[in-house]
């Protein structure tokens, strides 16, 4: 540790200071204002090549690839596919064409789910987050009982899900069908048009509890006083919720419902283990169907482009929002 | 704070928004020295033929060490899934960085000798593993695309059979049937109080399209034409997957099974749920759900008339497993030297017997092992009525499109929606829209 001391005491000792020779050589001839700036970068420098190498990288070349043919001829060698300008994209958005329709489609039904699936989730933690405010016996194991749907591995939880939709064996229609006699006949889950529905139920257990957690936190910090002065005032608990607890957790919200919103909307993992490689068409999410139009069909250069789409849309989504809202917390400060 | 804010939600965007790359896939193949191959390392990917990956690794790790005890050459075993296997091909297409010596499923051998990734056999190749004609003809048309030098090396074969319930049939009165009129009638003699005639694995596009293609063939069609051009909306493609989606919509197969992935078929014939089902070398599977191999039949798959010959007589695509050399691989001879090990008289009896396949290896097929009354059907089956799947660059996509499209299609008819052939023809005209011009 000694050879990375701080700059700042090299240069508190003075260039003359003659302490130690072998010192004196390693420490480099730039004056000790541009050191002691320099330092902040060099310390970032680790992070900024693994953000590089992790994200820009990948994400330049998945541009370049959207910009090329690079269909099962060229991965071989891909630097020898050809050059197609715009045509990738072109194909994509082309809506009245059969690829453009089905990106369409696939994007509308994942801005339905998406939001669905966000409001959901973002209603029940919230209810949870505040049911769970005041303490009573028992409160401790029900907060960890919530998180567990948070903490289960992606995978075997689904795997779970899928095997309670199943039509003729599953827990659901078992529940729905044979105990409680809702159904006339045993609805299918996994195909046709419910499966949107399955998809939406199963996102939004995996993801309220993370509103949940992340409310809970939020609601830590708002002073008991506020409470008890409202309701000294004569606040309802309607009131209270309405006038001091949503307004305090605003800041959180706002970070909240973007977080949600992008991983509900880029989730691939709850659709493929759900409906494998061939998702319904009435559950055909986005993820999915960039992953189909790349990789089940050899042609990368077309599934770039669509995700560089992909890219661009949440983009502009991400920034109108953190716009508006900004601009509406600033009004609310002044 | 706003700019700040942006920025970071921007990162955050692109981080969670774009994984368009594959990741590469990686192999320590130390370099071959000179000549010799002695103390080569090669790394092999192996499918998963066994009931698990761990069942693969205890079948092939004593032929592995057997083949090092031989050549002094070692290797490195890797057994990966279905779902999987494809992907990390391509990963390792992409990258240069793949494996020495792989499986692949022999419906890609066209598509991935498209690619250029996979050494070509021509006749110095076959000359070193003891020549092309100890192999069985159509194993090696189904190794890659017609009048190139096939890209793989036949391993595993495997074929399709009608595979009854002998128990239910006598109890009925029936015989198996050799034509779809008969396969019908005992399907609807069958389907009764809970049980159903047929299982059909509907949700699996693999599955869906390895019937249509049999069916299409028997209904005089194919899904391509000589210049490689997709041809899925022909009358007698539609009258195909019509056929196969009927068995739902008719109610001979069971509702649920539009949405089976996962072999619930196999389970259900197993367990007696089904009294027939249309299936590749299950005979292991079906004992591991329980059921004595005495208390099945295997029989062709029906055609339209009986005794058909030539197109209309196929009543099974060439399934199996090819090996084939990364071309990439530092290693080439020693590879070369374990595809020849991997396709000998006596590994091709020892392996063909764990998992249950035909060698197609013809010298080994004479094994007592591979003379079981199922197995002899099924070797019938790869002899006399088996066609290779298409084997086009673009078959990948054709599995994906048409493959989907009949999952969709059983989903409709599962709801109870009508199965027309105006709605088969416009699913396979959407399925047809959506494969790439070349």
């Amino acid at each position: 540790m000694a050879a990375t001391a701080p700059p700042r005491s090299a240069s508190e000792a003075g260039p003359d200071s003659g302490k130690s020779a072998g010192r004196g050589r390693l420490r480099p001839r730039v004056p000790a204002r541009l050191r002691q700036l320099s330092l902040p970068y060099l310390l970032l420098l680790p992070a900024l090549a693994l953000e590089l190498l992790i994200h820009i990288v990948p994400m330049v070349f998945g541009i370049i690839i959207s910009f090329k043919g690079l269909t099962l001829f060229f991965i071989h060698n891909w630097k020898s596919a050809p050059w197609t300008g715009f045509d990738n994209y072109k194909v994509a958005v082309k809506i009245h064409q059969p690829i453009g329709q089905a990106l369409l489609h696939s994007f509308w039904v994942t801005i339905a789910f998406t939001v669905l699936s966000v409001a959901l989730s973002w209603l029940i933690g919230t209810v949870a987050a505040i049911l769970m405010q005041d303490s009573f016996r028992g409160r401790a194991v029900l907060r960890a009982v919530f998180l567990v749907p948070y903490a289960l591995p992606v995978y075997a939880a689904v795997i779970t899900w899928t095997f309670m939709f199943q039509q003729d064996t599953g827990l659901v229609n078992h529940v729905l069908h044979d105990q409680l006699h809702l159904t006339s006949n045993k609805p299918f889950w996994l195909i046709g048009g419910n499966s949107f529905w399955a998809l939406v139920i199963v996102s939004v257990w995996k993801s309220w509890p993370f509103a949940f957690l992340a409310l809970m936190a939020g609601l830590q910090n708002i002073p008991r006083e506020l409470y008890e002065a409202a309701a000294m005032d004569g606040a309802g608990v309607w009131q209270q919720i309405r006038k001091i607890t949503l307004p305090s957790l605003r800041a959180v919200n706002q970070v909240l419902v973007l977080v949600l919103f992008l991983w509900t909307f880029n989730d691939f993992n709850t659709p493929y283990v759900m409906f494998g490689q061939a998702a319904p068409h009435q559950a055909d999410l986005i993820s999915i169907h960039i992953y189909q139009s790349s990789f089940l069909t050899w042609n990368f250069g077309s599934g770039s482009a669509m995700s560089v789409l992909l890219l661009l849309f949440l983009l502009v989504v991400t920034a109108v929002y953190l716009l508006i809202t900004s601009r509406r917390r600033g009004d609310a400060d002044a | 704070m706003r700019t700040n804010r942006l920025f970071a939600a921007t990162a955050l965007v692109a981080a969670l928004g774009l994984a368009a790359t594959a990741c590469g896939g990686s192999s320590d193949s130390s370099s071959g020295k000179g000549g010799s191959t002695k103390g080569v390392t090669l790394t092999y990917w192996a499918s998963n033929q066994g009931t698990s990956l761990d069942n693969d690794k205890q079948v092939l790790t004593p032929e592995l060490k057997k083949f090092e005890q031989q050549t002094g050459i070692h290797v490195k075993l890797e057994v990966i899934g279905w779902a999987d296997l494809l992907n990390r091909i391509l990963a390792a297409t992409t990258s240069g960085q793949g494996p020495d010596v792989l499986n692949i499923g022999n419906t890609w051998s066209a598509s991935l000798q498209a690619t250029g990734a996979l050494l070509p056999w021509d006749s110095a190749n076959f000359q070193a593993i003891g020549g092309k004609d100890r192999f069985a003809a159509s194993a090696i048309a189904a190794a890659g695309a017609a009048g190139k030098d096939p890209a793989a090396v036949p391993l595993y074969s495997m074929g399709y059979g009608l595979y009854y319930n002998k128990k239910m049939f006598a109890d009925a009165g029936l015989k198996p049937p050799t034509t779809w009129a008969e396969l019908d009638a005992d399907a609807k003699k069958l389907t009764t109080g809970g049980h159903y005639g047929i299982a059909v694995e509907g949700g699996n596009p693999t599955e869906n399209v390895h019937h249509a293609f049999v069916l299409a063939k028997q209904h005089g069609a194919d899904w391509f034409d000589a210049s490689g051009k997709p041809t899925f909306t022909g009358a007698g493609n539609v009258a195909a997957v019509k056929q196969y989606v009927d068995f739902i919509a008719d109610g001979l197969a069971n509702k649920g099974d539009a949405e089976y992935s996962q072999n619930q078929t196999i389970t259900d014939f197993a367990t007696g749920k089904a009294a027939m089902m249309m299936w590749q070398t299950a005979s292991s599977s079906i004992l591991s759900h329980g059921m004595k191999s005495t208390d099945y039949g295997v029989v062709p798959v029906p055609t339209l008339t009986a005794g058909a010959t030539g197109d209309q007589g196929v009543t099974s695509m060439v399934a199996g497993i090819n090996i084939s050399v990364f071309k990439n691989t530092k290693n080439k001879d020693a590879a070369v030297k374990f595809v020849k090990f991997m396709t000998s008289t006596p590994e091709q009896k020892i392996l063909n017997k764990a998992y249950g396949s035909i060698p197609p290896v013809t010298e080994a097929q004479s094994d007592p092992a591979f003379q079981t009354p199922d197995l002899k059907t099924i070797d019938g089956v790869l002899q006399h009525s088996a066609a290779p799947m298409p084997q086009v660059p673009n078959e990948a996509q054709f599995e994906t499109t048409v493959g989907t499209a009949i999952k969709d299609l059983f989903a409709d008819a599962a709801n109870g929606k009508a199965i027309t052939d105006s709605n088969v023809k416009s699913a396979l005209e959407k399925a047809q829209s959506q494969m790439p011009a070349s």
